[in-house]
């Protein structure tokens, strides 16, 4: 889409905060310090699972400069019931005479110094009665060990609710989706594919480390904290607190990274719980190691099976997949649900059975990152859609094409599908591959191969967003939003469109930073939804606002096409400069909850995601070396707003989804993280980009968006880790089913492969 | 477990004094004791480059050069390098680029990235060696 005419729509304008962030001056709550603040240590758990027989703060308590040591016992003088989370209250504020995980807080030492606290805190003895863990997702699904003795599902979430009492399970949620009769589609196929893929365990390490400042006095809890989702903040401390929502204020300036980590409760419980206890504020940062015990992306184990007809039509597929969500569920029940029900990929199939369970494990908790579960299980279908096509011999791209789910035709949960470029997203991909071209595929020890990939995903929905534009009496403008700018040049876009309605520009908007006193709710800044909700809002909003100016004019008998500016409107309504325009709206879209049996609904999401990629890789056979020489991602985002960001955008997620594919693995040995630092667990920097590395999107509209926009954050997240999967088994003539892509997992393979053959010979 | 002393240095051109402690580094007493927010710490091990900051002329990760190492020496940080309004040519360049998200490690790389510019007037080989940062 061009918008060659308008003033502030389609255009790449510049950050509005730019300025403040190559200065170093930007505020983040890393920086703030209050006086009289003292600062949290948290001493964590040594066991994956266990019953804690005591706990000898004494020594700790004795350290000069220590204030206090807190544990649970202190935390329920002040909060009755410390329990808390977005889909399960599962989560202790401390460890309640068990542990769950090791890495589990314990307890908290608050001094004035941190270096104290730190100091304090090591000396801190925790006896354990261990219990068996259980690490394993499969081993989870039928282990005698339970890491909670009890489902306790939030009312939040009306589909939880059958959940509620459940015990001796570590299932958190069954999602299943059935459509047609897919027993009969397998008897009815010609072959029969049968694979399983697994993800690993990765951490979103925003560079900002999770941080949270408490300041409760007289009554009122005041929050400055990292996180995307300042309502829900308010809503679940003052649900734990007993108190209305207007006596808890939650701030959050600029965030230092989030991607999906800095969701609902994270520090926030813990922090507020020491505050009322101490009187005084408190903060708590964590460190990066620290960051691997708060929230991970889920692991998962997919095992995917296909009917096939001879000439390349799916008609059948079956998906198990099994995420594991860790000691507590955080948002993992939504991950299993939302990534569950497009998990057969974005092909017309006509007889679909998917069950996608979420299971408790003693290992840190897992939530959401960047896709909602998206990419893993793309990861399986898409490397999944080129195994069958080499086994039928047919071309891979022409497999896809026959496939393909295209506008007009209903997904396997009966949602037709409208404004998703799958098929456009692809050819872009080709073309930018230069795909027609021979490839030179050996030289010396190098193997040279090519793979491409398609994925979508639905939208968290019915989600809503409140946004207020607020008009001075000098025609200025302040806009009064939830949305969290975390890096994705939220703040540029919704000035954008704020300005496009009134006809202002972009740059003279100021938009004021959440703060739950000031600015209205909106349910969170995540699952890409932003553009699209509060976009919708922001409209909306500008949109009243503009039909108040209006109704000025006539109240003042100012003739239409006058043209005044608003400040000669206020001026002669006022007989100065004085009074506001003030314009809002509320935006929640259409939503048809599906069916708990079936999962069917005829409205199952507001927009789809869609992202295609592709991959060319050299293999260094003598090694199992892997180097991804070119890498192209064209995303579907509708119209692209701010093309500028949203190149950066897509680049940003594709970058983070290539760590996921090549380097980033939490390993565990015995339950215990052995690699929680960047110096072992490797994040992409500069020397990893692909020499050739090209991020766009389709040339498309979404219908309903404000300007034709949706959301662009995850798109490039999906269908990558499988192009590069699909790139290695084309250069080897082996699918590795595992993440990440690792030299070994390639050397191994390749020498499997060799003495094979070496019987076969 | 503490020894406090008193340091002298040159903060971004200004001669500054301040009482340390023997264990605190230098970002710690840039942003306690002088409200320098520019270098920050992130991974805490020297390898994310978030911190960095010049020590006589030498870029170093501010989380793991202690502050005592500051005595004396000219320490220039992402404060020092506006000139009244004027941003550095990095800078602009960076917001000309775009070349940042959410904005924390950017200091960190503008740091970097002029003391490349130092050595390498001219890197157009296509492979910027700007290894010791990392962004997300």
């Amino acid at each position: 889409m061009s918008f060659t005419s308008s003033r502030n729509i389609g255009r790449s304008i510049a950050r509005l905060e730019g300025r403040e962030k190559v200065t170093g001056r930007i505020e983040y709550v890393h920086h703030l310090r209050l006086p009289g603040m003292l600062y949290g240590k948290i001493f964590r758990s040594t066991s994956p699972h266990a019953r804690i027989v005591s706990i000898d703060t004494s020594a700790a308590a004795a350290v000069e400069g220590v204030f206090r040591v807190v544990t649970i016992d202190d935390i329920r003088t002040v909060i009755p019931h410390p329990y808390y989370g977005p889909a399960f209250h599962d989560q202790p504020v401390l460890a309640d005479g068990k542990v769950r995980f090791a890495g589990e807080p314990i307890a908290v030492v608050l001094a004035s110094d941190p270096h104290v606290a730190a100091q304090a805190a090591a000396l801190i003895v925790v006896e354990y009665d261990e219990l068996p863990a259980v690490l394993d997702e499969i081993d989870a699904m039928t282990s005698a060990v339970c890491v909670h003795d009890e489902l306790k599902p939030a009312a939040t979430f009306p589909d939880l609710q059958h959940l509620k009492g459940r015990r001796g399970t570590n299932i958190a949620l069954d999602y299943k989706l059935r459509r047609g009769d897919v027993e009969e589609g397998f008897r009815n196929s010609d072959h029969i594919f049968e694979h399983t893929f697994k993800n690993q365990p990765v951490m979103h390490t925003p560079m900002e480390p999770f941080v949270s400042v408490a300041d409760v006095a007289d009554g009122r809890v005041t929050l400055h904290t990292a996180s995307q989702g300042p309502s829900f903040v308010r809503i679940e401390i003052a649900r734990l607190l007993g108190l209305p929502e207007n006596r808890v204020r939650v701030k959050v300036p600029y965030l230092g990274g989030g991607f999906g980590g800095k969701l609902y409760i994270k520090l926030e419980a813990l922090v507020t719980a020491l505050s009322l206890l101490v009187k005084r504020p408190v903060k708590i940062s964590l460190t990066m190691e620290e960051q691997f015990f708060m929230v991970t992306r889920h692991p998962c184990t997919f095992k995917i099976k296909s009917g096939v007809t001879r000439d390349g039509k799916i008609i059948a597929r079956k998906c198990e997949i099994i995420w594991n969500g860790g000691a507590y569920a955080d948002i993992g029940p939504r991950v299993t649900q939302k990534a569950g029900f497009t998990s057969a990929g974005p092909y017309d199939i006509e007889n679909v059975w998917i069950d996608s369970y979420a299971v408790y494990t003693n290992r840190p908790p897992a939530g959401a990152l960047r896709g909602f579960g998206a990419p893993q299980t793309a990861w399986a279908y898409e490397c999944h859609t080129d195994m069958i096509a080499d086994g039928l011999g047919i071309d891979k791209i022409e497999f896809r094409r026959r496939n393909l789910l295209r506008d007009g035709r209903p997904q396997a949960s009966g949602t037709v599908m409208k404004n998703a470029a799958l098929e456009q997203a692809m050819d872009q991909v080709l073309a930018r591959m230069n795909w027609s071209a021979p490839l030179n595929r050996s030289e010396g020890s190098i193997r040279r191969g090519r793979g491409v990939a398609v994925g979508f995903k639905g939208i968290t929905s019915p989600t809503t967003s409140v946004a207020i534009l607020n008009l001075y009496g000098d025609g200025s403008c302040g806009l009064y939003i939830g949305t969290v700018d975390m890096g994705q040049g939220s703040d540029t876009v919704m000035a954008q469109i704020a300005a496009e309605v009134l006809n202002l520009d972009a740059e003279n908007i100021r938009v004021v930073h959440p703060d739950t006193d000031v600015t209205p709710y909106d349910m969170g800044t995540l699952g890409s939804r932003s553009t699209f909700h509060m976009g919708t809002a922001v409209r909306l909003a500008a949109e009243d606002a503009k039909r108040k100016i209006e109704a000025l004019a006539e109240e003042l008998g100012v003739p239409p096409g006058a043209n005044l500016p608003l400040s000669e409107l206020l001026r002669r309504k006022y007989g100065m400069q004085a009074g506001n325009i003030i314009g809002t709206a509320s935006f929640i879209p259409a939503y048809k909850k599906p069916d708990t049996e079936t999962g069917q609904s005829d409205n199952a999401t507001p927009f789809w995601g869609v992202g295609a990629s592709g991959a060319e890789v050299e293999i260094d056979i003598e090694t199992g070396r892997i180097t991804v020489t070119k890498l192209v991602n064209v995303a579907d985002i509708g119209a692209a707003l701010n093309p500028k960001l949203a190149q950066i955008q897509i680049s940003g997620a594709a970058i983070m989804q290539l760590g996921f594919t090549m380097t980033e693995n939490m390993e565990f040995q015995d339950g215990h993280l052995t690699n929680g630092s960047l110096a072992d667990y490797k994040i992409p920097n500069l020397l990893d980009m692909p020499r050739v590395f090209i991020n766009e999107w389709v040339d498309s509209r979404q219908e309903t968006g404000p300007f034709g926009a949706k959301g662009a954050g995850e798109s490039a997240t999906i269908a990558l880790s499988a192009a590069i999967g699909n790139a290695v088994a084309d250069a080897i003539g082996v699918h590795l089913p595992d993440l990440p892509l690792s030299a070994e997992s390639v050397f191994n393979a390749l020498q499997r492969q060799a003495s094979a053959s070496e019987v076969e010979a | 477990m503490s020894v406090s002393r008193k340091i002298r240095f040159s903060l971004n051109g200004r001669p500054v004094v301040a009482d340390i402690m023997t264990h605190e580094t230098v970002v710690e007493v840039l942003t306690q004791r002088f409200d320098l927010r520019g270098a920050r710490e992130s991974c805490g091990q020297g390898l994310c480059g978030c911190c960095t900051v010049y020590v006589n002329g030498l870029a170093v990760s501010g989380c793991l050069h202690l502050a005592a190492l500051m005595d004396g020496a000219e320490v220039t940080t992402i404060e020092g390098l506006e000139q009244g309004e004027r941003l550095d040519p990095v800078q602009e360049a960076f917001i000309s680029a775009g070349a940042f998200q959410c904005g924390f490690c950017t200091p960190g790389f503008i740091m970097m990235v002029k003391k490349l510019l130092e050595k390498h007037p001219d890197p157009t080989d296509g492979r910027v060696p700007v290894g010791g940062v990392a962004g997300r």
